[in-house]
């Protein structure tokens, strides 16, 4: 059975990256409880499209919680009240009849705001270019098990590869620290023997990048974690400070 | 080398072993206080005292503490004046709700600044007059040392004049609680800097940081309190 509720929405209006933005209010009326967030701002669009103003800019894409795209500030918490879940897997289910939803924006100095609830995202893909790959020989197609790999090893480092890149850690952390993102990124490969060959320098690189875009200093207050869609361990810090520090004995 | 130490890892690096060093230090410190209890009339803590200011390796490791407690401090104001930049000015209007991150791993440079405050206090109180301006109290005793009779400066006089005004016992249980929930994130976060965490040893180092911060902090301030209440002359 379908149920429908009334919800009020504080949505952070900027109309660019200089100009002085302000919350707006609008009101949105029988929105079925089974539609997910990104669906509710969508309702809210058209509803804003048809009376003529400028909808609500915000960034989206698979809608399926795997590119990392999605973002927003909802309610006090990165991807809303709801835990290990991205903005586009939020039901409006987790929201009461006539509630105020405030939604925002990344808030950080690494991240910062293009238009209403868009922040610019590229510093993370300039840290993955200072490191986050390995550099292959392309060839034949290796045998699947030539190379063995503990399974507790594998496990962990397809748990660091779960991250999506959506910056979620650095905006819940106190710090805009950027640390739980790249160290999963740094994890994801350090774990694996084909990403030893380039693990000190990926450390140092990725870690140089991250601190030359401005990124704050991790005081392992545990937030990025805990708001992690895919529930990123704090352990993958510790073991980017390991990588890093040794790569720094090494020299 | 130097470009390690510059970078965001390499500071939290010299946070993580200065805290750690000034770890080492609160550990002994506490060992000698705990003397103070023995009802002898201060003769065994008087000869802990005197170990301590004439062993050659304290006096090597005296200005060491000292540079370890400010390379805590610089930095700590450093990284946090670095954060608060990182961070950006604007602030989330619907707060934040994130559950399960504790208060003391927010607050480190508040708490720290409370241990500071204390410090100065701390310093006062006996540092300035043991080993600058002296004090008619510290007069000289003599105390057995392992069958020696032996001259010493009498520490505990001072110690227990100290503790018999209330506001200062006020104060060391306020500056030891302060340094306990500092040290019941600091312990942990300490090793999870220089990489000795993973899975398993996250909620090891955290519930034996509790218990060690806890142990600090009501060991200090039981000490000034029980020497205020059950230890006065009179």
């Amino acid at each position: 059975m379908e149920t429908t509720i009334n919800i009020k929405l504080k949505v952070w209006r900027q109309a660019g990256p200089k100009a002085k933005g302000r919350f707006e209010t609008y009101e949105l009326n029988n929105i079925s409880t089974d539609s997910s967030f990104l669906e509710m701002l969508d309702i809210l669009n058209e509803q804003l499209i048809n009376e003529g103003k400028e909808p609500v800019a915000f960034d989206h894409d698979c809608r399926e919680g795997i590119c990392g795209m999605c973002s927003l500030y909802i309610n006090g918490r990165p991807h809303g009240p709801d835990d290990d879940v991205t903005t586009c897997q939020l039901h409006m289910r987790k929201f009461k009849d006539g509630e105020t939803i405030t939604v925002e924006p990344w808030r950080s100095a690494g991240f910062p705001i293009i238009k209403d609830l868009i922040v610019d995202r590229t510093a993370f893909d300039k840290i993955i270019a200072a490191g986050g790959y390995i550099s292959v020989s392309t060839g034949g197609v290796p045998d699947a098990n030539a190379i063995p790999i503990p399974k507790e090893d594998a496990d962990e480092a397809m748990d660091a590869a779960s991250c999506i890149g959506c910056g979620a850690c650095v905006a819940a952390c106190k710090n805009g620290s950027a640390m739980l993102f790249v160290s999963a990124k740094v994890s994801q490969l350090a774990l694996l023997p084909q990403g030893r060959v380039e693990a000190a320098r990926r450390a140092k690189n990725m870690v140089a990048k991250m601190d030359e875009l401005g990124f704050g200093n991790c005081t392992n207050t545990g937030a990025c974690e805990v708001e992690c869609p895919k529930g990123i361990s704090l352990a993958n810090i510790a073991r980017l400070n390991r990588e890093f520090l040794k790569a720094g004995i090494q020299d | 080398m130097s470009s390690t130490l510059g970078s965001s890892i390499g500071k939290k690096l010299l946070m993580s072993i200065s805290g750690l060093f000034l770890i080492l230090f609160l550990i002994v410190h506490l060992t000698v206080n705990s003397l103070l209890l023995v009802p002898d009339g201060g003769d065994l803590f008087n000869a802990g005292a005197h170990f301590m200011a004439t062993n050659p390796a304290i006096r090597v490791i005296e200005p060491l503490l000292a540079i370890g407690f400010l390379v805590h401090i610089i930095y700590g104001v450093k990284l946090t004046l670095e954060n608060r930049k990182a961070r950006g000015p604007a602030r989330y209007a619907s707060g934040k709700k994130t559950t399960g991150v504790t208060w003391a791993s927010q607050n480190m440079l508040v708490l720290g600044i409370t241990v500071a405050a204390f410090l100065v206090l701390h310093i006062a109180n006996f540092w300035v007059k043991m080993k600058l301006t002296g004090d008619p109290l510290l007069e000289h005793t003599t105390v057995d040392i392992a069958g020696v009779p032996t001259e010493v400066e009498n520490a505990y006089a001072l110690v227990n004049a100290t503790f018999g005004y209330l506001w200062i016992v006020v104060v060391y249980v306020i500056g030891a609680v302060g340094l306990a929930i500092h040290l019941s994130h600091g312990f942990w976060s300490a090793f999870q800097t220089i990489g000795f965490s993973n899975l398993k040893w996250r909620k090891r180092l955290s519930v034996l940081g509790n218990i060690f911060a806890w142990i600090i902090g009501i060991g200090f301030s039981s000490i000034a309190v029980l020497q205020y209440l059950f230890y006065q002359p009179n």
